[in-house]
């Protein structure tokens, strides 16, 4: 953009065309502290409100969809683990999800269960960074330092049942590697206890604070049928006021025997995200007490069963494979990843921490995909960027940037 | 009304007849094929319709099959309704010597990335699209690497040939 100055309208005395270019280019990222991840946004500046903005992205490109077509389904699980690293149980769980609906595989209801309070305490874990993030941003690193201590709990709680933190790897394809010990639920039940308190100390912080809502209310808005035009998903479009939740319309993992409530905001900007990710931990926690309370009410063989009987596939106990010939045979086949799968397509979604999170698997009933692809939330609202930010001041951008909750490993793949 | 898989399949064949074709289910999901040269039509109908109201682009992508000749490289769609939650998978299929599909990024902006993208991997030449270059790769990169001719192992190893992934069918690798 170049207009000149004519002589008749500058206050002072240049010579004509001496001011060719009135604006800024000004590179953000890929290395920014306010970006969080590896991101390039190239913006125009007109001062300090921006004319265009263009994203760079894929600095983390791993081509998981590639290596996933030579791998057996099993060794597919610590791929997903890297796509949003903030929440990657629920990657974990969405790839099982999908491997189940495509071989026909029916889980005993504990495992479901199991399945939900892990898969909603990533969503905590997702929401509490995203959100501490955004007051962190604003300038008030309080909130940040209090939740923290939250996700060390929420990580010790998966560390209990997995063995790992960050890249989880959690859960197989039928159920669980192993049952959850007591510890698990202990610390499950005293993180149920100690986070809403912190919760709300961590929202009389921001939420009715002055300097907070003069940042966030009115900045990167957008209306709910652009939302939708743009395939923006999870809390950002909730947040715009339309009511899609993964969860509620298309419930996967008995999420129809749970009462939980979809809050929507209703200008889509960021003040709305902030308030619609902070209900939804709440909401969250509901939803992990219902389950615990419903795992305490199963009787019999399904209070104790954590895995669906697929020996195809479900890696049989060690003490068996070392003394029975079939189980060696079927530990053998998993392991070398011999097991076949069965032709057909199969699209199956979950509520990730960013929205519908997506899994498109073809099999041409080899033992690997034939081709895996990966809906990512993160890469299709990414695009609206510009949209959101045009006109806008530069610190509006970075307040906009954290409240999309943009992960570069889900965006990359 | 609820909308069914019947009835989305009778409005598309009334109104496109032979050009959709290849209707099918599997686990549930209606899937077509439509033509090439009238992808932008069908995604316009199922979009503007008031009674199937297909208005949210779920997911873009490609994928590669080398042994259909003439028709090698698919765009698959898939629309979700989401007054119904009804979704839907359109194909398209294009040659791999001129690989040419109408862009969709008139009717929903989501595609403008996911076109890229499946440009970027597969080399699927959207025309119309308003920047149609590479997005995850380099852009000095001259290949599509998710098409299937190039193998993601060192070809040097024969430990893991395709038979060892229970296909027969040696593909063009």
């Amino acid at each position: 953009m170049s207009n000149k100055v004519s002589e008749t309208q500058s206050n002072i005395n240049l010579p004509v065309g001496s001011i060719e270019k009135t604006t800024t280019t000004i590179n953000f990222g890929p290395i920014h502290p306010a970006t969080h991840g590896v991101m390039q946004n190239i913006m125009e500046l007109d001062g300090e409100k921006v004319v265009s903005a263009e994203q760079t992205i894929g600095y983390i490109h791993r081509a998981f969809e590639k290596i996933a077509e030579r791998r057996p389904l099993y060794q597919i699980t610590p791929l997903t683990d890297r796509l949003n690293y903030c929440s990657a149980p629920i990657n974990n769980m969405g790839w099982h999800l999908t491997c189940e609906k495509l071989l026909g595989i029916k889980t005993p209801k504990r495992v479901d269960y199991l399945r939900i309070i892990i898969m909603e305490l990533a969503r905590i874990a997702d929401h509490l960074i995203c959100n501490s993030i955004m007051g962190n941003d604003a300038g008030g690193t309080t909130g940040f330092l209090y939740v923290m201590q939250f996700r060390e709990d929420i990580y010790e709680i998966w560390e209990e049942v997995c063995g790992s933190r960050l890249t989880t790897n959690i859960g197989r394809i039928g159920g669980f590697e192993r049952d959850f010990n007591d510890i698990a639920f202990r610390k499950l039940d005293k993180f149920l206890i100690e986070y809403p308190k912190c919760l709300a100390e961590f929202e009389t912080l921001f939420t009715r604070n002055r300097i907070f809502m003069d940042r966030t209310k009115g900045i990167g808005g957008i209306s709910a049928e652009r939302a939708l035009n743009y395939g923006f998903t999870g809390p950002n479009l909730r947040a715009a006021g339309v009511d899609y939740d993964v969860r509620a319309v298309d419930p996967y993992c008995s999420y129809e025997e749970f009462e939980f409530d979809v809050p929507v905001g209703t200008t889509g900007d960021v003040y709305d995200r902030f308030l619609v990710r902070n209900e939804e931990m709440k909401q969250s926690m509901r939803i992990i007490r219902q389950a615990l309370e419903k795992l305490g009410n199963l009787k019999g063989e399904e209070a104790t069963k954590y895995h669906a009987d697929t020996p195809e596939y479900y890696l049989p106990p060690k003490d068996k494979v070392y003394t029975k010939i079939e189980e060696l045979i079927w530990h053998f086949k998993i392991v070398m990843g011999e097991s076949e799968i069965p032709a057909g397509e199969v699209y199956n979604a979950v509520e990730g921490g960013n929205g519908e999170l997506g899994f498109y698997l073809i099999s041409d009933g080899g033992r690997t995909p034939y081709r895996l692809h990966f809906r990512r939330p993160c890469f299709i609202f990414y695009q609206a960027f510009e949209e959101l930010v045009k006109g806008s001041m530069i610190s509006d951008v970075v307040m906009t940037m954290a409240s999309l909750n943009l992960i570069a490993g889900e965006m990359d793949a | 009304m609820a909308l069914t898989n019947k009835t989305i399949q009778e409005k598309l064949q009334e109104k496109f007849g032979e050009q959709v074709y290849a209707f099918e289910e599997p686990y549930g999901l209606l899937t077509f094929v439509a033509d090439k040269d009238i992808n932008l039509k069908v995604l316009y109908f199922l979009h503007q319709d008031e009674e199937l109201n297909f208005v949210f682009l779920t997911d873009l992508c490609g994928v590669h099959y080398p042994n259909n000749k003439g028709k090698e490289l698919g765009v698959v769609y898939h629309l979700h309704n989401l007054e119904q939650n009804i979704r839907v998978r359109m194909k398209v299929f294009t040659d791999v010597e001129k690989p040419e599909v109408f862009t969709a990024t008139g009717i929903f902006m989501a595609a403008n990335w996911m076109e890229r993208e499946t440009f970027d991997f597969f080399g699927i030449n959207f025309l119309g699209h308003p920047n149609m270059k590479r997005i995850l790769n380099v852009e000095e990169m001259d290949y599509s690497p998710l098409r299937k001719e190039f193998p993601v192992e060192d070809q040097s190893r024969v430990d893991k040939d395709d038979e060892m992934f229970g296909r027969d069918v040696i593909r063009a690798f």
